[in-house]
């Protein structure tokens, strides 16, 4: 089937299988830092933003999204970079497969709770599992990315 | 012995700097680095079919409906596989493991085990095909309990051409893999003497490095013919050994190549996808592809292996521990992948730390099973050992009152003094002497950070919640002691700058990063000068890998030798140019001079132009140089629930000299949190069938955000002289202690002891209320 999508603000039409994964859809069309690292949800590396929502794109049809906007962290790149800095700056990067997906969420967190707590922020991008860092450091560099104290 | 850097620079302007990691940017903002995100998008999709079974032999696999599927290119069974079994295990040549593997074989010896390799145009198509394969088993008895294994009528490698490159006790008709036995001391005089013996048994778990980047790889032939395996592998040489040995090529004609790799803790120093597509390729000469889902990395990939250990200490009552006895059985599962070097690794450190013993006795079997293969994991033994000696030495000064602290202090190695021994039985002084060993200092910090005066032994909380505190000691290893091998080469570019080529793989850990440090801070130049890259077998120079804690300190010592020797060669360039003795030479932060004169890198790599001046490093691991952590948890026990919660953790690391503070640090708490994890709830149980019931994120937890306690990290002021600017290893030794610091801990709040890993809510409840 051929939908229609808006990826990081370019309209194109796709073709895609019906039971295709919005995370196929997009890796197929140039969007690598939509990663695939468990296929069933449960890891965070495939978040992407549906008309400015995060989903975890490995679960989400891509014809559900016909008409809708996505957001992938090569659209927000400029953004991605100045937040990246700080979790680099942190040495929290490492293996880096988990990053793009949790710079994006935070990107999202902060255009939706504008000055999180660390426990907002600790809550919102809880599902994004990171299997090297111990957390600490990302958490040290997010909130310098936000200015939390 | 040769020691580096006799005269310590003085001021380190690169090394001992929190330098960010130099793929960091391209990393965090998603750029395609990863295997799969480099893959032709032609390649064919290789896709598996799985045993159903635990132990079964193929009668027949009917392929011919499925191979009508369009798009289907090729199904191959194990008629379509050479008649070669070697280890899929990346180790150093000849390898210790067992050869006991096959492509795909006529028996399956596990659930998850290769049946058939299809190859698809496309995924849709693969599922499809697979679904029409029909297979006739003859189903086999199982054997499922590692404990009993040895007894069993069953034997899980009964055919005849399985074999060992050398004896480590390999007894397949008894169902054994390896077994390790060995005395060192009078230890039985120490335990004659002793006042007072305890005998306790602990277990530990089947765990999953879970890396989140699963197992992936493709492959295509080059313009030359020429296999071309690209794969998010810890040890390309090793695969390039093993898939031409297993597909019956020359190894002249198989390339691997690394990219950046999503994390491996171990998992990826065992090759599990590379065979597949590798042989697709070779059957039809095209490109192929495969990407485990996750399912495949807990099914079909290795874990830690399960030990049970019975471990006897003997002592006097003022605190001298005098000897231990230590048996164990470990669990290698359906293939024997480092099975002796897991229970070696076990038994040459486990007990290491307490060198003032009369002694001690060490006797581990590694078992075969009808269970996933178990394999590397960060600690690679040692945590196992560790939980159960740290956890009797944690038992005996409850037993006779000390202070576990002040207990260790009485029995440790100290700077200067030997280990009783070395890897594969080394017992040379220059080599077994700890040259660089700050465990005390570990302690005092780690009960600084962890306030340990105040929170030693625990406290009820008054709510139903209690609270303990608890520490254990770590050590592991900096390589492998005469067996892990690095070259490092470098390459003097015009305009002055360097290329450094390393085949050690960076899988999150900055070895790119640190050991262009290294390079920098020799060669007195910029870090922007050098370029680094690994690894390809074709270019870059041999390197056992990133594995057994090498990167740092092996790697390490051959990229130091590679730019001392380049700056000589340059300095006998620089003679010729100028016609001047090469000891009227001198270098200094980029500039050759002589005399009034001067020639900047810069400006010589423009006249060397016509001359490539290259120079390469090579190290072999020739001291026992061990890191050594301390780990002190302080836990809140909910006795309502039997939940337990890491309030806290202290982790203090003798790693030598810091090369990078952050990167270290990082790896230091990502390292206690998979600790953490092991410790209370990290665990692959198998339903009343044996099938395994933990193969996802949802079934098998890992500690996320909000698990994650408040780690603090501190190093001490350390040196190791033959470490590369005083370096020791980091990357493993940082797992170990927290497994058995919680147990103590959750001994100090609540009484109980638990033994056998992990110490999940439920066993907490279920002690509380027996």
């Amino acid at each position: 089937m051929i939908i229609n999508l808006n990826i990081n603000g370019s309209n194109i039409k796709v073709e895609v299988k019906e039971d295709e994964y919005l995370s196929e859809t997009l890796r197929n069309n140039g969007c690598k830092s939509v990663k695939r690292g468990c296929d069933k949800s449960t890891c965070g590396a495939c978040t992407v933003l549906v008309d400015g929502i995060p989903v975890l794109s490995c679960s989400y049809f891509s014809h559900r999204a016909e008409g809708k906007s996505i957001t992938t962290l090569e659209g927000v790149i400029e953004e991605a970079e100045k937040l990246g800095e700080h979790i680099i700056n942190e040495g929290a990067d490492q293996c880096g497969f988990c990053t793009p997906s949790l710079a994006l969420t935070t990107i999202s967190m902060k255009r939706e709770l504008g000055n999180p707590t660390e426990e907002d922020i600790k809550h919102y991008i809880n599902g994004n599992l990171c299997r090297c860092t111990g957390y600490e450091a990302q958490m040290k560099g997010i909130k310098k990315y936000l200015e939390v104290e | 012995m040769k020691v580096l850097d006799k005269k310590r620079p003085k001021i380190l302007k690169i090394v001992n700097q929190p330098i960010p990691k130099r793929d960091g940017k391209k990393l965090v903002t998603g750029a395609a680095v990863y295997t799969d995100d480099l893959a032709p998008r032609d390649a064919l999709i290789v896709k598996i079919l799985r045993s159903k079974h635990h132990f079964a032999e193929i009668l027949n696999i009917d392929t011919e409906k499925a191979e009508k599927i369009e798009g289907v290119e090729c199904i191959l069974t194990y008629k379509d596989v050479p008649d070669v079994r070697i280890t899929r295990a990346g180790q150093t040549f000849p390898e210790p493991s067992p050869l006991d593997w096959k492509i795909l074989d006529n028996y399956v010896r596990y659930i998850g085990d290769e049946v058939a390799v299809i190859a698809a145009r496309n995924e849709e198509q693969a599922d499809k095909a697979m679904r029409l394969i029909k297979v006739d088993y003859r189903v086999i008895e199982p054997v499922l309990d590692y404990k009993t294994a040895v007894q069993s009528k069953s034997i899980v490698h009964f055919e005849k051409d399985s074999r060992v490159n050398y004896d480590i006790g390999f007894e397949p008709e008894k169902n054994i893999a390896s077994h390790l036995h060995f005395d060192i001391g009078d230890y039985e005089k120490g335990f004659r003497e002793s006042e007072i013996i305890l005998e306790r048994e602990y277990e530990t778990q089947a765990t999953n490095p879970a890396m989140m980047e699963p197992v992936t790889t493709y492959t295509y032939m080059d313009e030359y013919d020429r296999m071309t395996v690209v794969s998010a592998t810890q040890v390309p040489f090793h695969v390039r050994r093993m898939i031409a040995n297993s597909l019956n090529i020359p190894t002249s004609r198989v390339r691997v190549k690394k990219p950046r790799i999503g994390g491996g803790f171990g998992l990826k120093q065992t090759a599990a996808s590379e065979f597949f597509p590798a042989l697709v390729t070779l059957k039809t000469g095209k490109a192929a592809k495969i990407y485990y889902s996750r399912k495949e990395v807990f099914l079909a990939t290795t874990r830690r292996h399960p030990f049970l250990m019975k471990v006897k200490i003997g002592a006097n009552r003022d605190g001298k521990i005098k000897a231990f006895d230590f048996e164990a059985i470990s669990d290698t599962g359906a293939f024997g992948e480092h099975a002796s070097t897991v229970i070696e690794a076990c038994a040459e450190k486990s007990m290491a730390m307490y060198n003032k013993v009369d002694g001690y006795r060490f006797d581990a079997t590694a078992v075969y099973t009808n269970l996933p293969s178990s394999g590397a994991f960060r600690g690679y033994g040692k945590t196992q050992g560790l939980f159960a000696v740290e956890s009797i030495v944690n038992e005996l000064a409850k037993e006779i009152g000390m202070d576990p602290t002040e207990l260790r202090k009485m029995n440790l190695i100290k700077k200067g003094e030997n280990l009783l021994l070395g890897t594969n039985h080394v017992y040379e002084d220059d080599i077994i002497r700890q040259d660089s060993c700050e465990l005390d200092f570990l302690i005092d910090r780690g009960k600084e950070l962890i306030n340990w005066d105040e929170n030693y032994p625990g406290k009820d909380m008054g709510n139903g919640k209690f609270r303990g505190v608890g520490m254990a000691l770590s050590i592991q290893a900096s390589g492998v002691l005469n067996i892990d091998s690095a070259s490092a080469t470098l390459k003097f570019n015009s305009d002055g700058f360097f290329t450094l080529l390393i085949s050690a793989t960076d899988m999150g850990t900055g070895c790119d990063t640190i050991l262009s440090q290294m390079a920098a801070e020799t060669l007195q130049v910029p870090l922007e000068n050098i370029v680094v890259y690994a690894a390809d077998t074709d270019v870059t120079p041999y390197d056992d890998g990133s594995y057994a804690s090498s990167s740092t300190y092996v790697t390490g010592r051959a990229v130091v030798e590679a730019s001392e020797t380049i700056i000589e060669k340059l300095k006998k360039e620089v003679s010729e140019i100028s016609h001047t003795k090469i000891d009227e030479i001198e270098y200094d932060n980029g500039v050759f001079a002589w005399g009034e004169d001067s020639i900047s890198l810069k400006d010589l790599g423009y006249r060397l132009n016509c001359r490539q001046v290259m120079a390469t490093g090579s190290h072999t691991c020739s001291k026992e140089a061990p890191p050594y952590k301390s780990g002190f948890a302080l836990v809140e026990v909910d006795t309502e629930t039997g939940k337990v919660d890491v309030l806290e953790f202290a982790g203090v690391v003798d790693c030598g000299t810091v090369i990078n503070s952050n990167l270290c640090t990082v790896q230091t708490q990502g390292g206690i949190l998979q600790g953490i994890g092991m410790a209370l709830y990290e665990d692959i149980n198998h339903d009343f069938a044996g099938r395994e019931m933990n193969d996802s994120f949802m079934t098998y937890k890992i500690p996320t955000r909000k698990d994650s306690p408040k780690i603090m990290v501190d190093f001490a002021k350390s040196y190791e002289p033959t470490g590369p600017y005083g370096a020791k290893s980091i990357g493993e030794v940082v797992i170990n202690a927290a497994a058995p610091a919680i147990a103590d801990a959750i001994y100090n709040a609540i009484g109980v002891r638990f033994r056998k890993l992990p110490i999940t809510p439920e066993k907490v409840f279920f002690a509380l209320n027996k």
